[in-house]
């Protein structure tokens, strides 16, 4: 039998189980909401899963019982004892031919249409009064009294056993009813008016009589109730046996125990030399570590567990839905506990089918709009940050958001002025509520506002969270945050202040060994070195300054920073912000069970639980994200980026400060920080018109100001400028927005397709486009790079070749120096540049990077210096690290200067200067 | 006293209550058997850092992890001499296991009502909040202890 069969089967059991029980209670207290929306959802559950599966009959009747359970909640009908036997009897007749379905994995054949009929009467407001036997309200206790047992029968034999049960006493239970006379649960199409059968058969008719099997056999007398015995013990005499998880819990419990009354056997004979237990206990620590594993196994499943049902559905839900659908499913391998592995897997199933069925369109209007037929649904997880995240996206065409305000008033779960009040996320959000759903048809799939209200109840259930973010015409995304506290994690133990502690390796980036500052000064230089801004650590990082924290200041542990030794810091990732935990010892990394914290020290927001390490002792489990915020990290303080992007050997490593910004589109651009010499907003109402171009007076002169958008954008009440300035002139390009200043490795891909711009580099993971700032300035001035009082002077130019291995920075260099009036001349490599001297090229001065790949700018100085016609020339190093060594080191190869990159001025400067020297000496 | 003449009907000399008798600074007190889940020696306990000064730290108790309280700050007592080994009375509250460290743990014992009196009014109220009244033996007086209102640190911090 299918796999997606037998699970189907285990869990309609189950709720076929629950739902007696829950139908009598509801039967007694009417008014029971909870009980009712359990209901529904249990009945929906199934009529959506045999919608998948292919049974219809099951479909029909289920959803025939969803309407008359719909009215209900609805409150267009009250809970009456007729309503619920009708249901009930449906309840049944889903019970008949799920063990059909268990026996023979095919549904029994059989005619529903009377029973449908009537639910669809009661749907409609007529209780089926004539089709009732008149005693029926009168039997209901009794009828209550025994569904417990019932359920509770159901509950524990799995299907075939209950078929095998029941099907051999059909013939008594019918002899049974029979006798008791009082409610005849017969179903069968046969019997004359539409038949309305009670569901359990009274108490007086003991454990015997069971109307699924009286009913299977009224529908279809001799086949399958035969042939079950025999096939009982066939297909789902499973592999796989339900285990509470409180069983498992105990277990784990007693292994620990177990691993730490071992580790003390085993300290006791290391301690006696020759004993004959040395054997056998070596044996049975061998045989306790696996068994703890093994153990600990059974609680973690990958969540791909829960996924290998969804390709199916998809398939199937595409060719209902005539749509095209692609399912991508990343991550799969993230474990998670089991217990909440079962919690999620039908609001997963729900949310893609939702995704399915309302996220994506149909081919023609996907295709309408610009986008691949096939729709794509996106399943990723990982952990972050200490928790788990399950993704689903659609690229469909968004949640609609105005429907979804009108649905929210129609319904009156807000006012209009509230929903006025609200941003389009908060609205959409309302998709959450019970009793919500767009669909303006309820389809088989999904849509009758169950699903989004079961998926956060499951979710929040388990401490998750659950939210979502919707952009019209580009799709949705669902995410699900479910906390640690069930997973199992690896983790970092380091030691500090004397405590041990341990950090969650997945926030953990990398491990940096450091000299506290008191040790400066011992020559060892391989060291990184704690720096002190009024004793606030800090620790420069490549390139960088990273905040740093000490453990045991934050903790109070008590002890002195220890002053003696090194230490340790602990590079973590908080959301986009990096810091940096001192701690005194680092040991090794262990598989942890994180537990929660006793309520009592719930408050103390440091630890996110705690657990017991393998040699028995108790450590608190650290929570970066909880460090951070009591360190006011990631509050706005430190908002720099740090780029997550692998090393790319072959560029130059430098990262450059980029200004993001957007103009006359959505795509992001770009230009170096180092160009821009202010940010300016302006009132619109300060720009004015110059001969038909925009200006604006800027610091007592006319700027005139270039829009990129073609001209000037209207949007609103000010003006965001980039304003770049050469001497006395500036000029105002006119942005959009301006976004963010990020630092970033440039790597253009030169398109130079597209006029002002110099291509597109990825650039804090987008792409984004960069700007040709030369080609701007030349909107604004004609002759900005031909205007130049100091070119004018000299009769011949002054000649500079820049060697430069990036691309961007060449195409940089050059109109920044053809600006300042230098003739300039580039070369790719040092090679390149060698093989110029070689061909007898000549230069005034040069200007070369540092970080080349082969050969690299201090090896080109020792180059250029060793002989040559080059050997007098002044040569500036430009570089990102200008720190006293690297100046030294840039002397020692022969640099005259050494400038940072992209200080312009300093660069100009630095350049005159150094030609002035040569030409005076 | 009429509170007193209230306490006594309820009990008979047939009714008795077993305590789980303890020392701390001196002091004789008991916590009502049931509640006990365990008596432990010295053990070995996790410092939590930033938790409230009455909580000591946390131990293992054969797989799980169990708070503990230190029953000397919690009453406002002088700190334990430093090398003072001490022991455990474990109980459970809410689903979760909390350790009461005392100086001594002694024997089990069955105490008749009639012996039983309600906090004498002069008692200090760092010692009345905890306890729920007196039992008069014959060379000692015990000091019945409120187990939940010992663990209800969370209200406090």
């Amino acid at each position: 039998m299918d796999d997606l069969l037998a699970d189907f089967l285990t869990e309609t059991n189950e709720s076929l189980a629950e739902l007696d029980v829950a139908l009598v209670t509801l039967e007694r207290t009417p008014d029971d909401a909870n009980t009712l929306s359990l209901i529904f959802r249990m009945v929906h559950t199934i009529k959506g899963t045999c919608g998948f599966l292919g049974l219809p009959r099951l479909e029909r009747v289920a959803h025939a019982a969803e309407n008359v359970l719909g009215k209900v909640r609805d409150r267009t009908l009250v809970a009456t004892p007729d309503i619920i036997s009708v249901v009930l009897t449906a309840i049944d007749r889903i019970k008949a031919i799920v063990s059909g379905l268990a026996m023979t994995g095919n549904e029994p054949a059989g005619d529903d249409t009377a029973l449908i009929d009537s639910l669809n009467a009661t749907a409609a407001g007529h209780p089926p009064a004539h089709a009732r036997p008149g005693d029926a309200p009168a039997d209901l206790p009794p009828a209550t009294a025994g569904a417990p047992p019932h359920a509770g029968t159901d509950a524990v034999a799995s299907a075939p056993d209950a078929a095998a049960m029941e099907a051999p006493d059909a013939p008594s239970a019918t002899l049974a009813t029979g006798s008791a006379a009082a409610a005849p649960p017969a179903a069968a199409p046969t019997s004359a008016p539409p038949p309305v059968a009670r569901p359990a058969a009274p108490a007086a008719a003991g454990e015997t009589p069971h109307p699924v099997a009286v009913e299977a056999d009224a529908a279809h007398p001799a086949p399958t109730a035969a042939g079950a015995p025999e096939m009982s013990s066939g297909p789902n005499t499973v592999q796989t046996i339900r285990v509470t998880v409180d069983v498992l819990e105990d277990l784990m419990t007693l292994v620990s125990e177990l691993v730490l009354t071992r580790n003390q056997l085993l300290q006791l004979a290391r301690t006696q030399e020759n004993s004959g237990f040395t054997v056998p206990l070596q044996r049975l620590s061998h045989i306790t570590s696996d068994l703890q594993e093994g153990v600990m196994k059974t609680r973690m499943q990958p969540i791909g567990n829960a996924w290998n049902k969804l390709p199916r559905i998809v398939r199937d839900l595409a060719r209902d839905m005539d749509k095209k659908i692609e399912l991508v499913m990343l991550g799969a391998e993230t474990e998670l506990d089991r217990q909440v592995l079962e919690l999620i897997k039908d609001p997963l199933t729900h949310m893609v089918r939702n995704s399915g069925d309302h996220g994506l369109e149909k081919p023609a209007e996907r295709r309408a709009a610009g986008k691949p037929e096939t729709g794509r649904i996106t399943l990723n997880a990982f952990h972050e940050g200490g928790h788990i995240i399950i993704e689903i996206s659609d690229d469909g065409r968004g949640l609609p958001v105005d429907r979804i305000r009108a649905k929210v008033l129609a319904a009156g779960l807000a006012t209009e002025a509230e929903l006025a009040s609200m941003t389009d996320a908060q609205i959409t959000r309302f998709i959450f509520r019970a009793g919500f759903s767009t669909a303006s048809v309820v389809t088989a799939v999904s849509g009758r506002g169950v699903g989004m209200d079961v998926v956060k109840t499951n979710i929040e259930r388990i401490g998750g969270t659950v939210d979502l973010k919707s952009t019209p015409g580009q799709g949705t995304t669902f995410t699900i945050k479910i906390p640690l506290t069930l997973a199992i994690v690896s983790a970092l133990i380091v030691e500090a202040g004397g405590e041990r502690f341990a950090i969650p390796q997945i926030s953990v980036v990398e491990l940096v060994r450091a000299q506290r500052e008191a040790d400066r000064g011992d020559g060892q230089g391989s060291d990184s070195v704690i720096e002190r801004i009024n004793d606030t650590p800090v620790l420069r990082l490549r390139d960088r300054l990273l905040p740093l924290v000490s453990l045991n200041s934050l903790l109070a542990l008590g002890a002195g920073d220890a002053v003696d030794s090194g230490a340790y810091i602990v590079v973590t990732q908080v959301g986009v912000n990096m810091l940096g935990i001192i701690v005194d010892k680092v040991f090794d990394t262990e598989e942890i069970v994180v537990k929660p914290v006793a309520p009592i020290l719930r408050h103390v927001t440091m630890f996110s639980g705690n657990t017991i390490l393998g040699d028995g002792s108790v450590i608190m489990i650290l929570d970066p994200n909880g460090i951070a915020r009591a360190t006011g990290v990631g509050a706005g303080s430190e908002s720099r980026m740090m780029g997550t992007h692998p090393t790319e050997t072959i560029r130059s490593g430098d990262r450059t400060a980029m200004l993001l910004f957007k103009a006359g589109g959505a795509q992001k651009m770009a230009v170096p920080l180092g160009l821009v010499a202010r940010l300016e907003d302006i009132p619109r109402d300060k720009i004015e018109m110059s001969c038909g171009a925009p200006v604006t007076q800027y610091r007592g002169k006319l700027m005139p100001l270039v829009s990129m958008g073609g001209g000037a954008d209207e949007a609103g009440p000010r003006q965001p400028l980039l304003v770049f300035t050469d001497r006395d002139r500036s000029m105002g390009l006119m942005v959009d927005e301006i976004i963010d200043v990020v630092e970033d490795r440039l790597d253009i891909e030169l398109s130079g397709a597209r006029p002002g711009f110099l291509g597109t580099a990825v650039i804090a993971g987008q792409a984004t486009d960069v700007l040709d700032t030369g080609y701007w300035l030349m909107q604004a001035w004609q002759d900005w790079f031909r205007f130049n009082p100091q070119a004018d002077q000299a009769d011949q130019r002054r000649r500079v070749l820049v060697v430069e291995d990036s691309d961007f920075f060449r195409q940089l260099l050059a109109p920044t120096l053809s600006a300042a009036g230098y003739q300039v001349s580039a070369a790719a490599s040092a090679a390149e540049a060698l093989r110029m001297r070689d061909a007898g090229a000549m230069f005034d001065a040069i200007v070369s990077d540092i970080e080349m790949p082969e050969m690299d700018g201090l090896q080109f100085a020792q180059a250029v210096r060793s002989s040559g016609p080059w050997i007098d020339l002044p040569m500036i190093a430009l570089t990102a690290h200008a720190e006293p060594r690297d100046v030294e080191a840039g002397r020692d190869a022969g640099f005259t200067d050494y400038v940072v990159k992209f200080q312009r001025d300093a660069l100009l400067s630095s350049l005159v200067q150094c030609l002035s020297e040569s030409v005076s000496a | 006293m009429s509170t007193e003449v209230l306490e006594r009907p309820a009990a008979t000399d047939e009714e008795e209550q077993v305590f789980v008798t303890l020392t701390v600074a001196d002091q004789l007190c008991g916590v009502p058997v049931l509640g006990v889940r365990d008596i432990l020696g010295e053990q070995s306990i996790t410092r939590i850092p930033l938790a409230p000064p009455e909580i000591a730290g946390s131990l293992n108790l054969r797989g799980r992890i169990v708070t503990a309280i230190d029953l000397r700050r919690r009453l406002h007592l002088a700190p334990a001499p430093a090398n003072q080994k001490r022991m455990s009375v474990v109980a459970e509250q809410g689903g979760e296991l909390y350790a009461l460290l005392v100086d001594q743990v002694s024997e089990v014992m069955s105490l008749r009502a009639s012996e039983f009196e309600r906090n004498p009014p002069t008692l200090a109220p760092e010692w009345a909040e905890f306890s729920t009244g007196i039992y008069r033996l014959e060379d000692r007086l015990l000091v019945v202890l409120d187990v939940a209102r010992l663990l209800a640190l969370s209200d406090a911090a």
